[in-house]
């Protein structure tokens, strides 16, 4: 569905992601892992072509879409959750996803607001308040849920349990559970395995933008020197 | 209690243009950060497209068309504008669209005047809004009453549009973060057009809406916009609720200014602005603009080093050539060449405070003419001799920079820009109105150099000396440690806290240090003409300053001298012509899309493409 082929990135000098190929199929949940400075963050927005590659090629269901616009490739489908959430901290939740909101596409979910509040309780009562209002873990579950009024079939979830409590971490883990049932699929960025062992079904391990595992979470727990090598702990 | 009540709907009443002006110019500001100097002119136009369509359309139901049609009209060319002019410079360094939008008041100022003549247009008057009503005894033109009610109406459809419906709902959205409003499907190219459209539409109904009260001319454009800029900075730029009551303060006080003390009226506004930007730095309705929160547009700065041999070589040979002047060129081409020497040390001065320090001020002039009124002044009322007085031409330009600063330097961004140009606004009026002091209008004259520097040749070598050295001069405290540190403090203030750079004190002294600077070049300009007025110190002579540096390069050490001596030459060919203002408003235009980085950085590029210079990569 998402492929990636010796995608080659840079911030100015900076070589960022080196060679970097890897895809995630239909229906799956993807693990990107790595450490702190790996190039998760850079990975995501060289998809979404935030950041534009300066090399390789990124395929989005068959289709190049090296170069393409932002909002051109979030019009395919790819849904984009930042890592530093970027809610519209002036806006209303209820407005928040309103920016989100995208026609449906031939088969994929067609979310509505209420759906959302149903997966997302604390949200619903709190729609009529300002993002800035939020508490961190309301703030991600915001963005996931401004991401998903734009029905894309193919989310990227950058860190989402970064800065949230256990408690909400446990909550995303079923929000993500939820959603792969439906069928959607997920490419989510983590430092540690705790959260990806939840609910990934393959792993990919980069260090320095450059890959360095890629197979199912089973191969990966069966190598526990691969873990320690690339993964705080 | 008549009479006040009747200057009271009156002021409300002139509220209204000042509104949508207002509101449209803080919509497009907050959008794209575009800070449209051009919005004036869209304002303009708005009044002569609605005289036309007035003089077309007949009856009450022509008049009140034409006006929303006039609106529609400039909101159209606005797009246009947008497209055409804007579109390609988006990804340009912040500020650098300015550039444009103070092309697009040329072309604009010319196409207004082939079209609709040199002579102000009388306006029409409303059908069956004639007269007046009698309010308490007093008489109210019965057209205030009209924009009275017009008004808030206008203010509530905005407040709709902007609240209630999903336009708006993503127009707030991308004042927050328009990368990620992209990042969720929206194209951001429709949305900036249209808000600029909007915001441009907003300013051709304001124009069209004050015909009855003001006709139209062709000094409209910058009559408004000073206003105009000081209404949003009150209200807080992107706030409309605050354009509105911004609007109502400085219409209303601006009225009773008029009866009461009318030699305030030019000054009032800036007094108003200074005292609200003291207490609620971000305006009363304003946000706090978090640096990096937009999002960093462009490449990194390139670290600023000495200039190598070949360049230095380079200098030389071209101050060798400019020396020996005198002995090839005519009388003529020495007075340009000082001209456009002075021309230089003021640009390079300015550079110095934007380009190392990133304050980017919009009232430069104030020093520049501040010293040459110093000059003059002490000439006239003290008799001081004339190498004293252009001595302590810097000295008091730079004390006056240094309180000035200690002022606006609280503030930052757009609101530090505008500040300064509120303090120029005030320093010209001053100058302006205090007429027995100054001259007012009529300037100062007969403020010739002493015997030794008469005639064109020593003069021309006085300046060639005090220039050219005083360029040498900044481009050697920039690369003092003074200059790195305050390079430390534009790039990261944080960081330069940390590192135990006290960044205040290394503005203050940067914004003093330019001040000095200009006032020198104010010095030289004052003996080399003879006389002063109080144009020198206008906004066009700050802009003048800002646009050179910006088409210079703001990046590169060069690019306000490069820049100014270019423009410089351009303008003394161009104003022969009669239409010289669209030409020259179209070659701005042209470099702003064609160049980028400014003439020096993209003389730059190509020449590293070329390989006849290293590129930046190949040196680390």
């Amino acid at each position: 569905m998402l492929e990636l082929s010796a995608v080659n990135s840079f911030y100015g000098k900076a070589h960022v992601l080196n060679d970097l190929s890897f895809t995630v199929a239909r229906g799956q949940v993807v693990a990107l892992l790595g450490r702190n400075g790996a190039g998760k963050t850079t990975t995501m927005k060289s998809i979404m072509q935030l950041v534009q590659p300066r090399s390789g090629k990124v395929t989005f269901q068959g289709q190049d879409i090296t170069g393409m616009p932002t909002h051109k490739v979030a019009k395919l489908g790819l849904g984009y959750v930042p890592e530093e959430r970027r809610i519209f901290t002036d806006l209303t939740v209820a407005e928040n996803l309103e920016v989100g909101r995208q026609p449906p596409r031939d088969g994929t979910y067609a979310w509505t607001t209420d759906m959302l509040f149903d997966l997302f309780p604390n949200l619903a009562e709190r729609r009529g308040n300002r993002g800035k209002a939020l508490s961190g873990g309301e703030q991600q579950m915001l963005t996931i849920a401004r991401t998903l009024m734009g029905n894309p079939s193919l989310v990227l979830l950058d860190e989402p349990s970064e800065g949230i409590a256990p408690v909400i971490v446990e909550q995303m883990v079923n929000v993500i559970k939820t959603l792969k049932a439906d069928g959607l699929t997920v490419l989510l960025s983590e430092q540690n395995l705790h959260f990806a062992r939840a609910v990934a079904d393959m792993a990919v391990i980069i260090e320095g933008g450059t890959q360095k595992f890629n197979g199912t979470l089973e191969e990966l727990n069966a190598h526990p020197e691969i873990r320690d090598a690339y993964l705080s702990i | 209690m008549g009479l006040f009540i009747a200057q009271l709907l009156t002021g409300l009443a002139n509220a209204g243009a000042l509104f949508m002006v207002a509101s449209g110019l803080s919509l497009i500001f907050g959008v794209t950060r575009i800070v449209n100097f051009a919005h004036g002119s869209f304002y303009m136009l708005g009044a002569y497209v609605g005289y036309t369509l007035i003089q077309v359309l007949p009856g009450v139901v022509g008049f009140w068309g034409a006006i929303l049609l006039a609106g529609l009209a400039v909101g159209l060319i606005g797009m246009l504008v947008e497209i055409l002019v804007l579109r390609p410079v988006y990804r340009a360094p912040e500020l650098f669209q300015l550039v444009a939008t103070f092309g697009v008041i040329l072309v604009i100022q010319d196409l207004a005047l082939m079209t609709w003549g040199p002579e102000d247009l009388l306006g029409p008057r409303s059908p069956g809004l004639v007269g007046v009503v009698r309010i308490m005894g007093e008489p109210v033109p019965k057209y205030d009453i009209a924009l009275l009610v017009i008004t808030p109406f206008v203010a509530l459809a905005l407040w709709y549009l902007m609240t209630q419906t999903r336009v708006g709902v993503l127009v707030r959205a991308a004042t927050q973060d328009r990368e990620m409003v992209g990042a969720l499907g929206v194209n951001q190219a429709w949305l900036f057009t249209g808000v600029f459209a909007l915001g441009c539409g907003l300013a051709g109904l304001g124009g069209a809406l004050q015909l009855p009260k003001g006709g139209a001319d062709l000094m409209m454009d910058f009559n408004i916009l000073t206003a105009v800029f000081v209404v949003v900075v009150i209200g807080g730029m992107g706030s409309l609720p605050g354009a509105y009551l911004a609007a109502v303060i400085i219409s209303v006080l601006n009225v009773f200014g008029v009866t009461y003390i009318p030699q305030s009226t030019l000054v009032l506004m800036f007094i108003v602005m200074v005292l609200v930007l003291m207490i609620r730095p971000y305006g009363l309705f304003g946000r706090e603009e978090v640096a990096g929160e937009h999002g960093q547009v462009g490449e990194p700065e390139r670290p600023i080093k000495p200039a190598g041999l070949q360049v230095r070589l380079l200098v030389a040979a071209g101050v060798a050539a400019l020396a020996a002047l005198p002995l090839y060129g005519s009388g003529f081409m020495q007075v340009l060449t000082t001209d456009i020497l002075i021309f230089c040390l003021f640009a390079a001065s300015l550079h110095f405070l934007l380009g190392l320090g990133g304050l980017v001020s919009f009232g430069h002039a104030a020093y520049f003419g501040g010293g040459a009124y110093v000059a003059g002044l002490l000439v006239k009322h003290a008799g001081t001799p004339m190498e004293l007085a252009f001595i302590l031409a810097p000295l008091g330009a730079g004390l006056g920079a240094f309180i000035i600063g200690w002022v606006c330097l609280r503030l930052t961004g757009v609101y530090f820009a505008m500040l300064t140009l509120a303090f120029a606004q005030l320093l010209w009026s001053l100058v302006f109105q205090w007429g027995e002091f100054t001259g007012g209008d009529d300037g100062i004259l007969g403020l010739w150099p002493a015997k030794w520097l008469s005639g064109t040749t020593p003069y021309f070598y006085f300046t060639l000396v005090f220039s050219v050295g005083g360029v040498l001069f900044l481009r050697h405290v920039a690369h003092s440690p003074f200059g790195y540190a305050l390079r430390a403090a534009r790039d990261s203030e944080r960081q330069a806290e940390a590192t135990g750079i006290n960044t205040r004190r290394v503005r203050m002294l940067a914004f003093s240090f330019a001040g000095f600077m200009a006032g020198l070049a104010g010095g030289l300009f004052v003996f080399s003409k003879g006389s002063i007025f109080p144009n020198e110190l206008e906004i066009t002579r700050s802009f003048d300053a800002l646009i050179v540096v910006f088409l210079g390069g703001v990046k590169t050490l060069s690019g306000g001298i490069v820049g100014a001596a270019f423009f410089k030459g351009v303008e003394d060919v161009l104003t022969r012509f009669e239409y010289w203002r669209l030409a020259m408003g179209l070659l701005i235009i042209g470099v702003v899309i064609l160049a980028p980085d400014g003439i020096v950085g993209t003389l730059r590029k190509w020449a590293e493409r070329l390989g006849v210079l290293k590129r930046a990569e190949d040196e680390s």
